[in-house]
């Protein structure tokens, strides 16, 4: 690790140090304020000028680009590297990239919602830029040339003489320069690195076995940690006997976990420590525990369902967005369709089950955790075991997956939490029964949609009441208060659609069960309801469904919820991806008898994309050929990576929408495994996802999670197409081929 | 007892029931072979005994002495066998927590079906998870490997 011998030139905007690396070479270290702010809690201050980012140039020439924003396969590690090396200069093949540690004065860490390239895409090439322009004027003096005669390429400052420097050789002398301000960044026709594949960064170490994820994490000393938990949420442990678990050969200790409100959601349990995770699984079989499951025991996916339907009859306790008078028009209208739609509890099912190693000493603790969010995960473990936040220490491994499920910080808090009993390091490894049966869901939802056509075809009221055991509550420590409807209509209120009397309704689902977010989170329903309500209205209008939405797609009313002011929703772009989605999957042509397409589009996470999804279906059993999908979220910086999050997108949308299903039996999860809580599978997967990217010039905006929301009803619309049978329960219950 | 892997042997000193992946993992350090279900559902834990792919979640240490264990670390000398290198072509991974065992069911399937067919893939892929959602990239890149196999070239 390098340590700070001096700091020089500190400005308010710009922050840069002379550092000595290991083996005691020179580096040069620039940092930049805060990227964004901080979503939560203490300890930034956007203007202290505190280092967001680390630039290192050691002796050798080898640029070490610490990103600070963590890895779960979305390419961040690699996109954000390039966003440096590109204005840099930096030889791409000589970088070594490192995961940023917790560090309240980066400001917030969170990775989540498509938004790392967003946030960072000006401050990282500024990075880059200013210490590039630090190295050339180093250069040029010490050549006694002007600045302009300089120029850079492969980690090297080139003078039209033909001399030549390595990066290495003027680190030590351009950190005693002072930091330019201003600096200006390459236009997009000049980007070698931007926009050209680049493998990521792991790639040959994930190949070979070598990279490192949570669950590989070893530190000396470390004991394996497997925690008995309460299935029931809620649930407290009312007694338990150790017995029988410590007589198990490697068993060390058993000590019990307290359960963690405040929106942390620390499940009560036993912790079963042991030398190693098989004798720690085999003494929890042993463990005996008698739980007390009062509170939340009388849940129930039927209970919910018979509650959210009483709730969609009747005018629901919010209303969240409304113009016009929906209610009036849909009293008066000839043309009425109604339908009701109904969504399962999802589980993230991150490949890696959750896991977490901590050391507890004293009143400092040290993490390695394969989280999201390492801000808040070190902020509620100083919280829950009363440190300060500055006595966390916390590294951000590699993740196997996260989706949104490494976000809430509960298994790095039970991991300190154990760490804290012991005294000692330890691994808390979870299973996957631990994983699918305590996870953050995909709220359940039902929705009613109550619409009206015009003489002319066209749509004239929209009234969707929906309803769901809203995110935010669980957050809140589900306080009975209102206002949860806002923040679940993403993807619903704010569509395009032009409908001049819309009304969206909501009422909060009482539920024990954690909710969190799930890629694309709350488009993962809306998207839904809308597009396929659109295509039942096309339909009913005796319209195609594409030119039917091209006609309708128009400004978003100026009071509709889940605007960015920073990004506003632009309906040509909206256009623009359903038309070039249409035109590549060739919509439109003729198909064999049960065959079909379905399109869907829509924006999630301030990028627009449409799906067009082909299918067969033969004695009822269901084959999704092909998947188009066009995307625009600006420029792409990594094209073959911005593919992959399409493939996976669509992919993992064809999952929820044919496989996934939680439900809750005396409110536990009933499914354990992969044996009863089904993911898609090589044979379910289309032979060919096409990705296809419309690059408006503009910021570009994230690509982790759009391409989710349309797949499930492109797919749902292409089997109407194929059959005339409508799908408005998920998962579709049709049988794949 | 003694384990054979990848060419080396080592003494372990376990329970005969303790499954090989934890043997792996925890006693040896080898971390490449990757816990997901513990039941055989999801293939993260592929590796081959006797050349033959298995779950090591659910297979007792006892049942791989006298066995040769291949794992990811160990599946070509030199790092560089044929589904590596499509994979690395191809940039199959995202995550890559679940692409140790694809590596390890794919390569059993080129050795007993060198020119596999996408139903051939599909059956021996079954077993095996992507959350991500590679298969697609899986699927081309098995083909790739079976070419450059083949000596199909690169």
């Amino acid at each position: 690790m390098p340590t700070t011998t001096g700091t020089r030139g500190v400005s308010r905007r710009t922050f840069f140090r002379v550092v000595t690396v290991a083996g005691g070479g020179i580096a040069l270290a620039v940092g930049l304020p805060p990227l964004i702010r901080r979503a939560r809690g203490a300890g930034a201050d956007s203007e202290s000028g505190s280092p967001d980012l680390y630039i290192q140039i050691a002796p050798n020439n080898t640029v070490t680009i610490t990103v600070p924003r963590s890895e779960m396969g979305q390419g961040v590690r690699t996109s954000l590297a390039m966003l440096v090396a590109e204005e840099l200069d930096a030889d791409w093949n000589g970088i070594e990239v490192r995961t940023a540690g917790f560090d309240p004065r980066y400001g917030s860490q969170g990775t989540g919602g498509s938004s790392s390239v967003r946030s960072t895409f000006t401050p990282l090439r500024t990075a880059g830029a200013t210490l590039r322009a630090m190295l050339v004027a180093e250069a040029a003096e010490m050549w006694g040339v002007p600045v302009d005669e300089c120029t850079t390429v492969g980690s090297t400052v080139l003078h039209t003489s033909g001399k030549k420097l390595k990066y290495g050789d003027v680190a030590a002398g351009a950190a005693l320069r002072s930091v330019p301000t201003g600096v200006s960044l390459k236009p997009q026709s000049d980007w070698t690195v931007l926009g050209t594949d680049r493998s990521a960064v792991d790639l040959t170490d994930i190949l070979h076995g070598r990279a490192t994820y949570g669950l590989d994490v070893k530190v000396p000393g470390m004991a394996y940690a497997a925690i008995a938990r309460t299935r029931v949420f809620g649930g407290g442990v009312k007694s338990f006997d150790p017995t029988a678990a410590l007589a198990v050969p490697g068993v060390q200790k058993v000590v019990e976990v307290p359960a963690v409100a405040n929106g942390i959601h620390v499940h009560a349990g036993v912790a079963v420590i042991a030398d190693n995770t098989w004798a720690a699984l085999e003494g929890r079989k042993a463990l005996q525990v008698e739980w007390d499951v009062e509170t939340r025991s009388g849940e129930s996916s039927e209970g919910y369902r018979d509650q959210m339907q009483g709730t969609l009859a009747l005018p629901c306790d919010e209303t969240v967005f409304s113009v016009g008078d929906a209610d009036a028009t849909l009293g008066e209208a000839q043309e009425t369709l109604s339908a009701e739609y109904e969504f399962p509890f999802l589980s993230h099912a991150t490949m890696e089950p959750q896991n977490c190693t901590a050391h507890v000493e004293g009143d400092r603790v040290e993490i390695w955790s394969p989280t999201q969010f390492p801000d808040w995960a070190s902020q509620a473990v100083a919280e829950t075991l009363n440190l300060k936040v500055t006595n966390v220490t916390t590294h951000v491994t590699l993740m196997g997956g996260g989706f949104g499920r490494r976000i809430n910080p509960d298994f790095t808090v039970e991991a300190a939490l154990v760490s804290q009993k012991i005294q000692a390091p330890v691994k808390v490894v979870w299973t996957r029964e631990d994983d699918l049966g305590h996870d953050f869901y995909r709220p359940c939802a039902m929705h009613r949609v109550d619409a009206a056509l015009g003489t002319d075809g066209l749509p004239v009221a929209w009234r969707q009441r929906f309803t769901t055991p809203s995110i935010s509550a669980t957050n809140g420590g589900e306080t009975p208060k209102g206002g949860w409807g806002r923040g679940e209509t993403d993807g619903g209120a704010n569509m395009l659609y032009r409908i001049p009397n819309r009304k969206w309704e909501y009422t909060l689902l009482d539920s024990g069960v954690p909710r969190g977010w799930w890629r694309a989170v709350h488009t993962t329903h809306n998207t839904f309801v809308v597009e396929t309500m659109m295509d039942e209205l096309a339909a009913r209008a005796g319209q195609d469904p594409v030119a039917f939405r091209l006609a309708l797609i128009d400004q978003l009313p100026a009071d509709a919820p889940s605007q960015s002011r920073q990004f506003p929703f632009d309906p040509e772009r909206l256009k623009g991806v359903l038309r070039l989605a249409a035109e590549k999957a060739g919509w439109g042509r003729s198909l064999p008898a049960g065959s079909g397409m379905g399109i869907a589009c829509g924006i999630d996470h301030l990028s627009y994309a449409a799906v067009v999804i082909e299918v067969s279906v033969v004695n009822d059993r269901l084959k999704v050929e092909r998947a188009v999908c066009a995307v625009d979220c600006g420029p792409v910086l990594n094209p073959v990576g911005a593919r992959a999050q399409i493939e996976g997108g669509v992919t993992q949308g064809l999952s929820a929408a044919l496989k996934e299903r939680i439900t809750i039996a005396g409110g536990a999860v009933e499914q354990q495994n992969f044996d009863t809580y089904h993911l898609i599978r090589m044979r379910e997967v289309p032979p060919i996802i096409e990705a296809h990217f419309i690059e408006t010039d503009t910021h570009p905006t994230g690509l982790g999670e759009p391409s989710v929301p349309p797949t499930p009803p492109a797919l749902a619309n292409a089997i109407a197409a194929a059959t005339g049978r409508r799908y408005r329960t998920l998962p579709l219950a049709i049988r794949t081929a | 007892m003694q384990l054979l892997i990848n060419g080396a042997l080592h003494d372990v000193d376990v329970s005969a029931e303790m499954p090989l992946l934890w043997v792996l993992r925890d006693v040896l350090g080898m971390t490449g072979t990757k816990f997901g279900c513990g039941m055989s559902l999801c293939g993260a834990c592929t590796v081959h005994l006797d050349g033959r792919p298995i779950r090591s979640c659910t297979t007792p240490v006892s049942a791989a002495t006298g066995k040769a264990i291949t794992t990811i670390e160990g599946l070509d000398a030199e790092g560089d066998h044929p589904v590596q290198r499509a994979w690395q072509e191809l940039n199959v991974p995202q995550c890559g927590y679940c692409q140790s065992g694809q590596l390890m069911s794919a390569a059993a399937l080129l050795e007993t079906t060198p020119h596999p067919t996408d139903a051939d893939i599909d059956a021996a892929m079954e077993g095996n998870i992507c959350r991500c959602g590679t298969y697609v990239r899986i699927r081309k890149a098995i083909k790739r490997a079976a070419d450059i196999k083949a000596g199909g070239g690169r």
